[in-house]
């Protein structure tokens, strides 16, 4: 389980994050919200040890992350970042393979994995595709998958991180590619997750955190979360909150 | 598929292309030798009992002069292919070259300084003279890339960009160095440094083969144990670190088997240019960038081109012999262009 507590960042005399504490919990998965600039991205860099905190602690099983060794770390946390700039001609399943260094599960296991992880994510059809040739939305499926199969089929004591897993995403896959990840948590693992479009982390989280110069404004759930006073305070937009007609979560519609 | 070749078919076509290059580099040469004697004198020399009648001559080229220069070309080819893949794979850049952290132009002042500057070392004992030249360009290597390195260091990670423009700065710096003691040499001291600016496989002894062949069979070893870890490399710094990879270690030890690759083969041969920066390249078109595959199979290649590069540099000219750099740089860069031009199409 990964753990922050009273986390802070600087970056030169400028604080980029300040005091956030919050807990993954097993199969749960936790959106970030904020604007740009909001210390989202930050937030994740320190979550998984590739920016120091100035202050406060990361611990993951209650082990802080400088005291894992990578390839047990690895086994524990998979991280998907923003823009990835492979620039060499890998077939879409050796980028998935990727996934699977941090494991000796042999050659058999891991192309069982990477073929589930890339149905899972909705990139099958990719299979035998050259990583180059594929559109950037296409590349971003498979490093989801690539992450998938880092902890594949994933469960409870595993973390995944995810910035804006969807932002090149066409709406359909925005939604299968959500839904992967909420199979994902389903299965026992804790999900963090980086979004910018509103309704969609009303539909997929559990909890979400709001976050507004480096600050958490709110942690709770999207129903808490997501009010027309807060979401005006953080963005500054005029929203209307209403209830989905089928699912009941909250659907944010500008005015 | 990416590849479009197997890697069994591609090993058993290296193989096949080696040992072929290796029998006309036995054979061929200002005496050639029938190419069936060349093949019983080789066997003749690795022990299997064969009746020496008529093979006198062929056994003395072979062993005195053949076997160690085609020893130095297999060794010269493959370490500087495999320091290729190891700098593409460190800058995550398919043009990149083993001269980009300064290790062939410091090798290069080395060994300016030593043929310019030889005279001062007069008072050396004397067993050392035929290894003063390599020393100097091995040290010489080591430490230009061992300063490249310190100053893309920053808060203790590496720095590849900050890497890659020290080590442009400290080949200009080297350069004008070895520019000055050009300038300075005399005529002789003059043609021995430009010969060796160009690089050639002429006069290798058994006394020059040892080190280089020690070092290039260690990092022949070592580099494909870390094939998964330079493919994950390729997605980025901080991806391999999340997949697991020690990332500053893995920076290191490229670095390190550069440096000695590179070092030894330039001590051993001179400077001989586009072999680091063409064959992984090569290979990379057939076979795709898994570097399970990849780094094998440049040894293979890249050992393989510089014995034929050797085998022109002295059948074009015969009797006289072309500098092997000269033939490189003329597969070598119109090669470069074609990949660059191939790549905004």
């Amino acid at each position: 389980m990964l753990r922050a507590h009273n986390l802070h960042i600087r970056r030169g005399r400028k604080t980029v994050l300040a005091d956030v504490s919050l807990q993954l919990k097993p199969g749960e998965v936790l959106g970030v919200l904020g604007p740009n600039g909001a210390g989202k991205s930050t937030l994740l860099g320190a979550l998984c040890g590739e920016l120091a905190a100035s202050d406060g602690e990361v611990l993951l099983d209650d082990r802080t992350l400088k005291d894992w060794s990578g390839q047990q770390r690895a086994q524990r946390m998979a991280v998907l970042p923003q823009v990835s700039t492979l620039d060499f001609a890998f077939s879409v399943e050796e980028v998935v393979g990727m996934g699977r260094l941090p494991w000796q599960s042999g050659r058999v296991r891991d192309d069982e994995v990477v073929a589930e992880a890339l149905l899972a994510a909705d990139a099958g059809h990719l299979g035998g595709r050259s990583y180059l040739a594929l559109s950037g939305g296409e590349r971003q499926r498979v490093h989801l998958a690539r992450v998938l199969a880092q902890l594949w089929p994933g469960q409870a004591g595993q973390t995944l991180l995810l910035d804006e897993p969807t932002s090149m995403l066409d709406p359909l896959h925005q939604h299968t590619t959500l839904q992967a990840v909420r199979e994902f948590a389903d299965r026992g693992a804790a999900v963090l997750v980086i979004l910018h479009d509103l309704n969609l982390a009303a539909r997929y989280c559990d909890r979400l955190l709001l976050l507004e110069g480096g600050r958490p404004v709110a942690l709770d759930t999207p129903q808490q979360v997501l009010r027309p006073d807060s979401l005006k305070a953080v963005f500054g937009l005029e929203v209307l909150v209403q209830q989905h007609p089928e699912r009941g979560h909250p659907l944010i519609i500008a005015r | 598929m990416t590849a479009l070749v197997k890697p069994r078919g591609l090993f058993v076509g290296l193989i096949l292309l080696c040992l072929l290059a290796i029998w006309l580099s036995l054979a061929l040469g200002p005496v050639s030798l029938p190419l069936i004697d060349t093949l019983r004198a080789a066997l003749r020399l690795i022990g299997v009992p064969l009746a020496p009648e008529g093979l006198e001559q062929a056994e003395l080229i072979l062993g005195q002069i053949r076997l160690p220069r085609t020893l130095l070309g297999l060794a010269v080819g493959g370490v500087l292919a495999l320091s290729g893949v190891a700098m593409q794979g460190l800058f995550r850049n398919p043009l990149a070259d083993p001269g980009l952290v300064g290790v062939s132009s410091g090798a290069a002042l080395g060994a300016a300084v030593a043929i310019v500057g030889g005279s001062v070392f007069g008072g050396l004992p004397e067993w050392f003279g035929p290894y003063l030249l390599s020393a100097c360009a091995f040290l010489g290597g080591l430490g230009v890339t061992a300063l490249v390195y310190r100053l893309g260091r920053h808060n203790g990670r590496t720095n590849v960009a900050t890497m890659l423009l020290a080590g442009i700065a400290l080949t200009a710096l080297a350069s004008s160095a070895v520019g000055l003691f050009t300038y300075l040499a005399d005529d002789a001291t003059l043609r021995t440094l430009t010969f060796w600016n160009l690089g050639s496989l002429n006069g290798a002894s058994y006394a020059r083969l040892w080190p280089l062949l020690i070092i290039s069979t260690g990092v022949a070893l070592w580099l494909p144990r870390r094939a998964k870890a330079l493919n994950a490399l390729l997605l980025g710094e901080s991806e391999a670190g999340h997949l697991g990879i020690n990332v500053e270690r893995l920076k290191r030890e490229l670095v390190f088997c550069t440096a000695l690759g590179v070092g030894a083969a330039v001590a051993a041969a001179g400077m001989i240019g586009f072999v680091g920066l063409v064959v992984p390249h090569l290979v990379r078109l057939l076979a795709g960038p898994d570097h399970r595959v990849l780094l094998p199979a440049s040894v293979l290649a890249g050992a393989s081109l510089l014995l034929f590069a050797d085998l022109v540099a002295r059948l074009a000219l015969a009797p006289a012999e072309l500098p092997i750099g000269i033939v490189t740089a003329f597969i070598g860069a119109p090669f470069f262009l074609y990949l660059l031009l191939r790549g905004r199409a």
